[in-house]
């Protein structure tokens, strides 16, 4: 579906809150434009995105129209062990676009 | 004399033009449509949060007040909050007034956050007041506004 970034510490302390940086690339259409024909261009936009750290949910986005094209978003965690963070955006198809990174905690 | 009548002609010209140039340059901006209001912006407050009171502080919505270009603006959200098992910040919800849609973002945290903070970027259709609403755990809510003032629009526009 699209190409993703996702930024996170490969390395923590325990207990550290650190950053996580996330972008997808996405049109984001509206559904409010219309092409040079004067035809509505549908919506199509990322309504969920949601963050796990070991299978456990950290953070949750729910989207709407007024976010841009390319979301970025970035939050904080706690890391508490060494795993895995996985991200998952959900479109308005249904369709799961998933990107992975590994954080080593010490 | 003939000269003298001619400059005076040229010049109103000139002027009249200046005049209609500005008032063609303005006009899109002012008949522009703006679904949203500030009263569909409190009915999807009301939707999402309910009809408890909001009271203002703890949060702080960082947006550039002056933007150039509606498509893009980066936006930050923060929530004073110590974010123990106890006392941690619930949910943070981004509302416009004047978007075709009063929604932006909801978050959903928990006290595994660390720091209940995020950012992204976001669309404005105009100028308008951006509000952020935080959801602690205790049940409260608490709320910043932020007046942006947009001078190229997102995307109201034809292609």
């Amino acid at each position: 579906m699209a190409r993703t970034l996702v930024n996170v510490p490969p390395k923590a302390k325990r207990g550290q809150v650190i950053e996580i940086k996330t972008l997808i690339s996405h049109v984001m259409e509206t559904g409010y434009r219309r092409n040079e024909t004067g035809v509505a261009i549908p919506r199509d936009i990322i309504n969920l995105f949601v963050c796990t750290y070991n299978g456990t949910e950290i953070f949750r986005a729910d989207l709407h129209q007024a976010i841009a094209a390319n979301p970025f978003i970035s939050f904080f965690t706690v890391a508490t062990e060494s795993g895995t963070v996985e991200f998952h955006w959900t479109d308005d198809n249904g369709q799961v676009e998933t990107a992975s990174a590994k954080i080593a905690v010490e | 004399m003939t000269d003298e009548r001619e400059f005076h002609l040229t010049r109103r010209t000139v002027l009249v033009g200046i005049a209609g140039a500005t008032a063609l340059g303005t006009a899109p901006l002012l008949t522009r449509r703006a679904e949203a209001t500030p009263e569909t912006m409190k009915a999807a407050i009301h939707r999402v949060i309910g009809e408890s009171p909001v009271r203002k502080g703890k949060v702080t919505l960082e947006i550039p007040p002056l933007v150039e270009n509606g498509n893009t603006i980066a936006m930050s959200v923060s929530v004073d909050s110590p974010m123990t098992e106890t006392n941690y910040v619930k949910a943070i919800h981004v509302f416009n007034e004047k978007n075709p849609q009063p929604d932006i973002i909801s978050v959903h945290l928990g006290p595994h956050a660390g720091k209940a903070a995020f950012s992204t970027r976001i669309r404005l259709a105009d100028s308008q007041n951006v509000v952020a609403i935080a959801e602690l755990s205790d049940g409260s809510l608490w709320s910043d506004t932020v007046e942006v003032i947009v001078t190229i629009a997102a995307c109201l526009e034809y292609n």
